[in-house]
């Protein structure tokens, strides 16, 4: 145990030491796991809750579930894959709950085809981010990802803001490849849609022309 | 090549994640439609907005909250199996 203590304070130990040190119940190897993923769990929660008391149950319930069921565990794909199906999950459910409505699920309104049409072709300022202040920007962001359905923002916020593959992305949301990859096209091009008109060029009469 | 055809190859374009052949294709498409041109390009940016931006940062004093409550809860938790069994 105080090999992967030390260990896990240089920051060399792998995860899936680290996960079978835990199996064996080494606490102090899940605390590391938890220190490693808690700041991504918390982003993935918030994202698909839209709720900051939510998501923190999130954070605490799929590390908890996952600490309960590391038995099941089998190693075949990373760690954190299996923690993000486990808290994907989790968060779903509580969006079903605060919602009362328990037809959310990741399948929702995929076969809509609004806002993944591009109506909006005026270029962009420069550089968009500078016409706001960072509260003002950050507001605008949630503003505009709250607006996608929860397929297509979980997505989005897995394969464009957490930076994992296409294929890690489809592995935990249990879809196929194709589907991962025709959801992150529309939520993109809605994103893109919808931020348009916060940041088109307000010069150039809207034909684009530079 | 159509702006439709385009748009279906967007994701994997702005992934880099496409052969040279279609790409070549791509490219020219881009070459001279303006309106595909901008997609693309906001795209992108709509992309990078994202990333660079993360929205909801984990505070520091909630973090370590949250990392005492789910420790509490695992030490219980395995306190309860062990009684059990």
């Amino acid at each position: 145990m105080e090999t992967i203590q030390k260990k896990a304070e240089e920051g060399i130990t792998s995860e899936l030491a680290l996960v079978q040190a835990a199996k064996k119940g080494d606490l102090e190897a899940f605390s590391e796991l938890v220190r490693r993923y808690d700041r991504n769990i918390f982003r993935i929660a918030q994202h698909i809750t839209h709720n900051e008391e939510d998501a923190q149950d999130v954070v605490q319930d799929a590390f908890l579930k996952a600490y309960q069921n590391l038995e099941q565990f089998q190693g075949n794909s990373k760690f954190y894959t299996w923690l993000v199906r486990i808290a994907v999950n989790e968060a779903l459910m509580r969006l079903r709950r605060r919602r009362n409505d328990r037809t959310v699920s990741l399948d929702e309104d995929v076969e809509t085809e609004d806002g993944s049409i591009p109506r909006e072709v005026a270029d962009w300022s420069p550089n968009p981010e500078q016409l706001y202040g960072t509260s003002e920007l950050g507001d605008i962001l949630k503003k505009t990802i709250q607006g996608l359905s929860p397929g297509f923002r979980t997505v989005f916020v897995l394969r464009d803001v957490e930076g994992l593959s296409t294929e890690e992305t489809a592995e935990m949301l249990g879809l196929s490849i194709p589907a991962v990859k025709s959801r992150l096209l529309r939520a993109r091009l809605q994103l893109r849609e919808r931020l348009a008109r916060y940041f088109k060029s307000k010069k150039g009469g809207g034909d684009g022309q530079q | 090549m159509k702006c439709k055809d385009f748009l279906q190859e967007l994701t994997d374009y702005l992934d880099g994640k496409i052969g040279e052949n279609l790409k070549a294709e791509l490219d020219e498409h881009l070459h001279w439609c303006h309106e595909c041109h901008v997609v693309m390009n906001t795209t992108k940016k709509t992309i990078e907005i994202y990333r660079d931006n993360q929205i909801y940062e984990l505070p520091d004093d909630l973090r370590s909250r949250l990392h005492q409550a789910i420790m509490t809860k695992c030490r219980n938790s395995s306190q309860s199996k062990k009684s059990r069994t």
